[in-house]
């Protein structure tokens, strides 16, 4: 109809042009403008504004091929479109002062003059039809010169994918310029066939070219079309179901009383009659003290109100209870059958397929991101732990204030990211001040408490833990109870994405190649310099390092401040990514001493162990219950418990002499 | 034999009678029975008080005579507060539900009085069914036997594993720290069964007994926890009076040379633990319904690492002493962490008792651990062993083993 008017338009246009050539334009301009005469058309359908008979008429103006469809579009979707109560034309409208509105042709631009709002009516689409409209205005968007547009369009379509949409996309393809955003276009394309295509073949092809993909939209475009619903058919299955699978009730999939339920829903069966219901009804025919012949105070069994109930049924004062036996017989008589949403038969298994294969891809890269996290978090533990392997480990002093240190570290960089607002700047800073302030720390605690109690273990863990305890409120005064920020700097944030399973966060690579650092120094000084040296000396003999020439006090000393202060810069570490609270050490405390325990005391390789092992025993138990990380630490704690009876000096075991007792 | 026991411990009979002089004074003076100068909710610090110097007497055993310094006691005092807990909340729930159907014109059904109970016991963390670990909650009797069984046998289980691969030393306390805190972690669930962190709560009120005054209540659990706490020290003296404690010391002054000696000392050290668990178990079966709530965080590490704190500065190796300890320091604690202490002005700087008291405790600790490892009950020795003539000098310490000084630079 709309075709046929517009032929006559040009039929009638170019006549007049033949018959007054030099006139044609002027007379062009006069004839009722094409956009104009379209909205006339519409001018029912608009004018009711209804939702659900407004689609034709967006239709038309969307599919008109007139450049001015999209700025009509666009009034109308922000409310601008006016139609003049005098002539019923349509107009775009702009408020002036005074309650007047001065009006636009859509189709030749110009203003048509100044009018009061009493003159005029105002369309208003509601939302649904402005959301509509939106759909309607993506094909426009999709080729907007402005690539930031279409770039919105774009993701306007991932939010609401519609069949309609497809036929502009793929249209759109062949003139993208940008190579990114073409082969986005040409992925939500693919996306959209698979969804909404109404060739099948293609849909199907579609659906095996992506088979491989790890992305998300992909599987959350074949997750519904492999949807399915458990249905109850009496007799035989109609034809032209398709049919996942056949259910016989008491699977697992589908229990009795599920089964039943579901014949109930569908009218096939009668309901059962629920406990609640037969007291509810027994109360109800209360008489005179008794309910079908029973008294009120004996129906305190099932027993007692089910022979109540059933005299009620004899005397036809309530529905008869369904037996088992008739419960039996209404399931045998139906077929349960998993029924697919898509009736495509084709479709359906070949999605399956693509997502039996993307499944198989999805397990083998949360391997390999569990594997990464647990990696990860065996780092967070060595960090913790590896201040310990020297003071616990290679000393064999407890240290319970340990935790606080690693807390006083975390509050060195917050107070120095206060001083200083650049976080690049500061961390570089952080790492050495919260080194030398712990160090500090440490060596104090070494001179005034520890040197006296050498000899005393049980009695360093106690004073050790009077100094936590006291460090902690000391904290808690100083900086409050809530949590710090320690901002990481900017190139820190974010994370490696690989694919949208596996990812990594940066601050995790960093800790990662931060516990490696700490390994190779931790090497380095015992194994090339002088105090590495003499510490191993002044562990091994005492008395024989100090007849050598050793200062077995100065050696302890700054091994505990070394210790000390390694546990102040795991303290930067872990501010970064943990709350920086005065309980923040001693949430690692415990994890810490395990790990150092596990590994095997005196021997770095097994802290190291000992972290991988925790970590990685952690992860693969929140992998197994996911929805419980505390659950994962109580396992976690047993599982030591248990690993300590078959090697109780840890995984690297020190042998001879040197293990001493 | 009773009597020379008592001849031999002269100590136990005065701290019997102390004992009995303040349970009589705070009976008099209390507000349920007599001229109410203590106040009940005083009344029920006290008695919670007796209960942790009951756990003390217990932590004393394991660490002070026998060396084991148990990091995990405190969680087995907060099971026997869970186990009776749960019977505590299950019948008063059962009394409220039971006079809440009551009204309902068709009397309820077994299963549905359970169901009415689980849903308000378990609304809160979102389920109604009772749990496995309920299954004896209706019974006062089973329950009871719970409070003694279950903290009994879970550190015969740990004990047990622990010392047949022979940890010893900081190396057991790393590990038995550990329990309590898997323990913590595993309740702090929601589905660990026992409310997650919610806890139990309600305990101050008995079932069936609601006629009875919390003032009259407060005083009956605190002559009960007396009662507990003069059972216990008796049979702790008991223990440590005969030659068992003297494998026992033995033990904890050279574990090596006992075993040589043909003594199986896992076996000593399981019993000691075992038993000392038990007691804990009960202390804090008595302590929960007077403190009226109980949740996972009682039990969390730093809590069994204070109990030790106050047998230490209490005095170790010796009974009175974890009694005075544990009777010092949280009586203290409670007084300047209550807000009772008036601040100090220091012209610069108002010192808050509230938040400077850990810090004094955790100093004084330091200094007790280095200038006085006797503790307060050292005091004691100074009139002592003005009777005595002065053999030695001073000892080492009990980790340096059994030498005194001279003997030591021999």
């Amino acid at each position: 109809m709309r075709i046929s008017l517009l032929a006559g338009l040009m039929v009638l246009l170019t006549s007049l042009a033949a018959l007054a050539q030099q006139a044609s334009a002027q007379m062009a301009l006069d004839e009722p403008a094409p956009m104009q005469s379209l909205l006339q058309e519409q001018s029912a359908v608009i004018l009711k504004s209804s939702r659900k008979t407004i689609a034709p008429a967006i239709a038309a103006i969307a599919g008109s091929e007139l450049p001015q469809a999209q700025a009509v579009l666009q009034a109308w979707q922000v409310k601008a479109l006016w139609m003049r109560k005098s002539d019923g034309l349509f107009f775009r409208g702009e408020k002036l002062e005074s309650k007047s509105y001065r009006l636009f042709d859509f189709d030749s631009g110009e203003v048509i003059g100044e009018f009061p709002k009493s003159d005029l009516k105002q369309i208003k689409p509601n939302s649904g039809i402005r959301a509509m409209i939106a759909t309607a205005l993506v094909q426009f968007q999709l080729s907007d010169p402005d690539p930031v547009r279409r770039q919105e369009a774009l993701l306007a379509i991932e939010r609401a994918p519609a069949a309609a949409l497809l036929a502009p996309l793929r249209a759109s393809i062949e003139t993208e310029p940008d190579a990114g955003i073409k082969a986005r276009k040409t992925r939500i394309a693919q996306l959209l066939t698979i969804a909404h295509d109404a060739d099948e073949a293609r849909r199907v092809e579609t659906i095996n070219a992506m088979s491989g993909d790890l992305g998300l939209d992909v599987r959350a475009t074949l997750n519904p079309l492999v949807a399915t619903q458990l249905q109850a058919f009496g007799g035989a299955v109609p034809e032209g179901l398709n049919i996942a699978r056949a259910v016989m009730p008491g699977d697992d999939a589908l229990s009795r009383d599920a089964a039943y339920g579901l014949l109930v829903g569908a009218k096939l069966a009668p309901p059962l009659v629920s406990k609640d219901e037969i007291r509810t009804t027994l109360a109800a025919h209360i008489d005179g003290g008794k309910v079908g012949g029973v008294p009120i105070a004996q129906l305190n069994t099932d027993e007692a109100r089910a022979r109540a109930y059933a005299a009620l049924v004899a005397a036809e004062m309530a529905p008869a209870q369904i037996t088992e036996a008739e419960v039996t017989q209404s399931l045998n008589d139906h077929i349960f059958a998993e029924v697919y949403h898509e009736p495509s038969q084709a479709i359906t298994t070949a999605a399956e397929a693509a997502l039996t294969s993307i499944d198989t891809q999805v397990v083998i890269g949360q391997t390999v991101d569990l594997t990464l996290d647990a990696l990860s978090l065996a780092s967070i533990y060595f960090l913790a732990a590896i201040g310990l392997a020297i003071t616990f480990g290679v000393m064999g002093v407890i240290n319970m204030a340990h935790g606080e240190f690693i807390m006083m570290g975390a509050y060195t960089g917050y107070v120095v990211q206060q001083v200083i607002p650049n976080h690049t700047v500061s961390l570089l800073l952080a790492v050495p001040l919260a080194f030398a302030v712990t160090f500090a720390a440490g060596v104090a605690m070494e001179r005034l408490v520890i040197r006296w109690l050498y000899n005393r273990p049980l009695e360093t863990l106690l004073a050790t833990f009077g100094i936590s305890i006291a460090l902690q409120q000391l904290a808690k005064n100083i900086f409050g109870t809530q949590a710090r920020p320690l901002t990481a700097p900017g190139w820190l944030d974010g994370a490696w994405i690989i694919n949208d399973v596996v990812s990594i966060s940066y601050i995790r690579i960093a800790i990662f190649m931060l516990a490696l650092i700490f390994l190779g120094v931790f090497l380095f000084i015992m194994r090339r310099t002088r105090l590495g040296l003499e510490t191993r000396a002044v562990t091994q003999n005492r008395a024989m390092a100090g007849s050598m020439g050793i200062n077995p006090e100065r050696v302890n000393m700054l091994t505990f401040g070394l210790g000390s202060g390694i546990a102040g810069i795991a303290g930067v570490a872990i501010g970064l990514f943990a709350k920086v609270t005065s309980e923040l050490g001693s949430d690692y405390i415990v994890q810490s001493f395990m790990t150092v325990v596990v590994g095997g005391v005196g021997n770095i390789w097994g802290t190291l162990a000992g972290a991988t092992m925790i970590g990685f025993f952690q992860k693969g138990v929140e992998w197994l219950n996911p929805s419980n990380t505390l659950a994962a630490q109580t396992y976690m704690i047993l599982f030591i418990i248990v690993f300590i009876q078959f090697r109780p000096r840890g995984i690297i075991a020190l042998k001879g002499r040197a293990a001493g007792d | 034999m009773s009597d020379s026991f008592l001849k031999r411990n002269p100590s136990v009979l005065i701290f019997l009678a102390v004992l009995a002089l303040f349970v009589l004074a705070v009976t008099l003076l209390a507000e349920g029975a007599g001229a109410g100068v203590i106040s009940t909710s005083f009344v029920k610090t006290l008695g919670k008080t007796l209960c942790l110097a009951l756990v003390a007497v217990a932590m004393d055993l394991v660490w002070g005579y026998t060396g084991i310094l148990s990091l995990g006691h405190f969680a087995f005092f907060g099971l026997g507060g869970y186990m009776i807990g749960m019977w505590l909340m299950y019948a008063r729930t059962q009394a409220i539900v039971m006079s809440s159907l009551a009204e309902a014109s068709i009397p309820a059904t077994e299963s549905e009085i359970t169901d009415a109970i689980g849903n308000q016991i378990f609304g809160v963390v979102g389920s109604s069914e009772f749990p496995l670990i309920w299954i004896f909650a209706d019974s006062l009797v089973l329950q009871l036997v719970l409070v003694v069984a279950v903290p009994g046998i879970l550190a015969l289980v740990f004990g047990w594993l622990a010392f047949r691969s022979r940890v010893t030393g900081v190396y057991l306390s790393i590990l038995t720290q550990a329990m309590t805190l898997g323990l913590a972690l595993y309740l702090f669930q929601n589905d660990s069964g026992l409310r997650g962190n919610n806890g139990l709560s309600g305990l101050q009120n008995l079932p069936g007994m609601d006629h009875v005054p919390q003032a009259t209540l407060s005083i009956w659990f605190f002559w009960a926890s007396a009662a507990a706490l003069a059972l216990g020290y008796l049979f702790a003296a008991w223990i440590v009076s005969g030659k068992f404690g003297s494998v026992l010391r033995g033990i904890r002054d050279n574990e090596a040379r006992v075993r040589f000696l043909g003594y199986s000392v896992e076996g000593y050290k399981l019993f000691i633990f075992t038993v000392t668990a038990i007691i804990a178990g009960i202390a804090g079966a008595l302590y929960y319904p007077q403190a009226g709530i109980i949740n996972p965080a009682e039990i969390a590490p730093v809590a069994s690492i204070y109990l030790a704190v106050w047998v230490a500065i209490g005095g170790r190796g010796r009974l009175y002493g974890a009694v005075i300890g544990a009777v010092f320091v949280s009586l203290v604690s409670s007084w300047f962490t209550g807000g009772q202490a008036p601040d100090v002005n220091l012209g610069f700087y108002t010192l808050k008792w509230v938040d400077w008291w850990l810090i004094v405790l955790g100093l004084s600790f330091v200094l007790v651990t280095l200038f006085a490892p006797r503790g307060i009950g050292g005091l004691v020795d100074l009139w002592s062993e003005r009777r005595r003539p002065d053999r030695h000098g001073a000892d080492l310490g009990p980790g340096a083993g059994a030498l005194r000084e001279k003997e030591a630079s021999k």
